[in-house]
C-alpha cells in the first residue's frame, strides 16, 4: 500500500507543481502573488472547452487555442489592472488580484454554467502495470510535461537575455530601466508566460477535477502550498514542492483521514512558513530600512 | 464647556439614535429588518477586520473562519453544554480570540503576500474541518442554535432580535473606538507604519501582532455567535472562502482604518447580493468589480469620497482666484 500511495501521490503532486509554476514565475518578476492565477487558468480551460465541444476543433487545436488565449488574457490583465498598482501598497495588490478572482469566478459561472462537465485526457490508453502499481499514459504525460516546462523556463530565466532582463526587473526596477530594459514589456511578457503556464495546467488538470468554475479552487490552494514549500522564487522548488505536497496529502489520506487531507496541507503551509519562511529553495530577502 | 461635551458625544449619540430608530423607519417590513440585522452583524466583523487591516496593516483572507469558530462554539456551548446565551456569547468571543492568538503567531514572521497565503489556507481549512468533524458540528446538516434567552426572556420576534443585535453592535463599536484610541491601538498603527521603528519605540512587535489577531478574532467570534442565534441555523457553507472575500471587500469598499467606513462597507456588501441574487454568480462579479474599482480609483474607500470632493472644490476655487 505504501508504494502505491507514494506513486499516486507523486502523480497528483505533478499537477500541483504544474499549477504552481505560473504563480512562481509571476512572483519572481513582479513581486506579486497572483491570487487570480487559478481562475485565469479555469477561464482559459473553458475557452479551450468551447473550441473543443462547440466549434468542433480536435484536442490539440483546442489546446493551442486555449493557451494562446491564456497568454493574451494574461497580457490584458497585466496592462489593465496590474500595471496601475505596481507601485502601490502590497495590500492593494492582493485585493486587486482577489477582485479579479471574484469577477472571473462569477463570470465563468454566468457564461458556462455551474454544472461540472467531463473533460478529455491528453493521451488516452489503458494503464500500465509497473510492479503492482497502475499508471496511465496520461499521468506519465502530465509528469513529463511538468518537468519539461519547468526545465524550459528555468533555462529561459538562467541563460537568455529575456531571463536576465526579468531577473533585473525583479531586483531593481529603476536601475534596469536605466540600463535600457523595457520593463513594461518584460512585465507583460511575464504575465503572458504565467497565464500560459496556468492555461496548460488547467487543461491537464480538468480531466481530474472535472470542468466547472470551481475546478481550480482546491488545486490552487495546493499550488500555493507547493510554491511556499519551494520558496516561491524557484521553479524547480515549485515542482519539488508540488510533488512533496501530493505525496504528503496522499499519505495523510491513506493513514490518517482522507477527509482531512486539505486541512493537513494548510497546517503544513503554516508550519513551513513558521519554521523556514524561505522554503526549501528560497533565498532570504533582506530589506533595508 | 457644554459645547465641548456636545462635540465629544455628538457622533455616538446620533449613531445610537439612528440605530434605535431604524425599525421605526422600516416599519413592519420584515425583510428589511432582517437585512438591517445582517448589516449590523457584518459591521461588527468589518470593524474587527479593519482593526487588523486598516489599523494594523496586516491582512486576513480567511476571516469567515473566525466567524465560523464563534458561531459553532456558541452553538455547541448552548446546545451541548447547556450554557445560557448571555455567557455563551462572550465565551464564544474568548474562545475565538484564543484561536486567533494561535493564528496570529505565524503572522509574526509573515508579511504581505505570504500572510495572505497563510490566512487563505486558514479560510479554506476551517470550513472543511467543520464539514468533516460531524460528531461535533453536524457536518453537512449543520446545527440549529436556539433563539437567545436573557433572564428568562426569549428573543423571538424580529424586533426584539434587532434590538439585541443593535445593543451588542453599539457595545462593540464603543469598545473598538476606545481600543483604537488607547495605547494598544496606537501600537498597532505604529506597527503598520514601520515595524522596525515600532520596535525601536519599545513596542513588543510579535506580541502586539498576535494580540491584534486575537482582538480581531474576539469581535468576529461575538458576531459569529450573534449570527448563529439570530439565523437559527449554521452550516459550513455559511463561512466559505466566498464569505471571507466578501468580508474583506467590506473593509476595502468602506475604507481602511475607519469605523464609519466599516458600517458603510457592510451595508453596501450586504445589499449587493440582495439586488443580484436572481442570477447565480452575478453578486460575485459585482463584488469583484467593486473591489477592483475602489482599489484603482479610491484606495481609501467610500468614506474618502467626500474628502476628495472637498479638496477638488477647494482647488477649483484657488484656480478661479488665480484666473482673476
Amino acid at each position: 500500500m505504501f508504494s502505491q500511495l507514494v506513486v499516486s501521490g507523486l502523480l497528483v503532486g505533478s499537477l500541483y507543481g504544474l499549477a504552481a509554476l505560473g504563480l512562481v514565475l509571476i512572483y519572481k518578476t513582479s513581486d506579486l502573488v497572483n491570487f487570480a492565477q487559478g481562475e485565469m487558468a479555469m477561464v482559459s480551460t473553458f475557452v479551450g472547452f468551447t473550441f473543443l465541444h462547440y466549434l468542433g476543433f480536435d484536442y490539440w487545436a483546442a489546446f493551442l487555442a486555449a493557451i494562446l488565449f491564456a497568454a493574451i488574457f494574461g497580457v490584458l490583465i497585466e496592462r489593465v489592472f496590474i500595471r496601475p498598482i505596481r507601485k502601490e501598497r502590497v495590500i492593494s495588490q492582493i485585493i486587486l488580484t482577489l477582485g479579479i478572482f471574484m469577477i472571473l469566478r462569477g463570470a465563468a459561472g454566468m457564461i458556462w454554467g455551474h454544472e461540472p462537465s467531463s473533460f478529455p485526457e491528453a493521451i488516452s490508453g489503458a494503464p500500465y502495470a509497473v510492479g503492482n502499481w497502475m499508471i496511465t499514459p496520461n499521468q506519465i504525460f502530465v509528469l513529463a510535461a511538468t518537468i519539461a516546462l519547468m526545465l524550459l523556463f528555468f533555462a529561459l530565466f538562467r541563460f537568455t537575455m529575456i531571463g536576465l532582463a526579468m531577473r533585473a526587473a525583479a531586483q531593481n526596477l529603476m536601475t534596469s530601466e536605466l540600463m535600457g530594459i523595457r520593463t513594461g514589456t518584460i512585465y507583460s511578457l511575464t504575465w503572458a508566460i504565467g497565464a500560459f503556464l496556468g492555461g496548460v495546467a488547467g487543461f491537464l488538470i480538468a480531466p481530474t477535477t472535472f470542468l466547472d468554475p470551481n475546478m481550480m479552487g482546491e488545486v490552487i490552494i495546493k499550488a500555493f502550498a507547493a510554491a511556499v514549500l519551494g520558496g516561491f522564487t524557484s521553479l524547480p522548488g515549485a515542482v519539488v514542492g508540488g510533488l512533496l505536497i501530493g505525496l504528503f496529502e496522499n499519505l495523510v489520506a491513506g493513514y490518517i483521514s482522507a477527509e482531512l487531507k486539505s486541512a493537513f496541507v494548510f497546517f503544513l503551509i503554516i508550519f513551513i512558513l513558521y519554521v523556514k519562511p524561505t522554503g526549501l529553495f528560497g533565498i532570504k530577502q533582506v530589506k533595508k530600512v | 464647556m457644554i459645547k465641548n461635551v456636545w462635540n465629544r458625544y455628538r457622533n455616538p449619540t446620533l449613531f445610537t439614535l439612528l440605530l434605535m430608530l431604524i425599525p421605526a423607519v422600516i416599519g413592519g417590513q420584515k425583510h428589511l429588518l432582517t437585512t438591517a440585522c445582517m448589516v449590523l452583524i457584518y459591521s461588527i466583523i468589518a470593524m474587527s477586520l479593519n482593526l487588523l487591516m486598516g489599523f494594523g496593516g496586516q491582512i486576513s483572507i480567511g476571516h469567515a473562519s473566525f466567524m465560523a469558530i464563534g458561531a459553532y462554539s456558541s452553538a455547541i456551548f448552548t446546545l451541548k453544554l447547556g450554557i445560557p446565551f448571555w455567557i455563551a456569547l462572550p465565551a464564544a468571543g474568548f474562545f475565538t480570540a484564543l484561536i486567533g492568538f494561535g493564528v496570529g503567531l505565524p503572522a509574526v514572521r509573515l508579511k504581505g503576500h505570504f500572510l495572505a497565503v497563510a490566512t487563505l489556507g486558514f479560510g479554506v481549512a476551517i470550513p472543511e474541518l467543520t464539514m468533516k468533524w460531524d460528531k461535533l458540528t453536524g457536518g453537512f446538516s449543520g446545527l440549529f442554535p436556539e433563539k437567545p434567552v436573557l433572564f428568562g426572556y426569549i428573543f423571538k420576534s424580529d424586533l426584539s432580535l434587532y434590538y439585541l443585535i443593535a445593543v451588542v453592535t453599539l457595545l462593540c463599536t464603543w469598545l473598538m473606538r476606545n481600543l483604537i484610541n488607547s495605547r494598544i491601538g496606537r501600537a498597532f498603527v505604529a506597527i503598520r507604519e514601520s515595524e522596525v521603528a515600532a520596535a525601536a519605540m519599545g513596542i513588543n512587535v510579535p506580541l502586539y501582532k498576535a494580540l491584534m489577531f486575537s482582538i480581531s478574532a474576539f469581535f468576529t467570534g461575538v458576531a459569529g455567535s450573534l449570527y448563529a442565534h439570530y439565523i437559527g441555523f449554521i452550516s459550513p457553507f455559511d463561512f466559505n472562502i466566498g464569505i471571507s472575500l466578501t468580508l474583506l471587500a467590506m473593509v476595502v469598499v468602506g475604507g481602511f482604518a475607519s469605523i464609519p467606513g466599516s458600517f458603510i462597507g457592510a451595508l453596501v456588501l450586504t445589499l449587493i447580493p440582495e439586488f443580484t441574487n436572481h442570477v447565480a454568480g452575478l453578486s460575485l462579479v459585482v463584488t469583484g468589480i467593486a473591489l477592483v474599482l475602489v482599489t484603482l480609483f479610491f484606495p481609501d474607500g467610500l468614506v474618502s469620497v467626500r474628502k476628495i470632493w472637498q479638496e477638488r472644490l477647494k482647488k477649483r476655487k484657488v484656480v478661479s482666484k488665480h484666473a482673476l
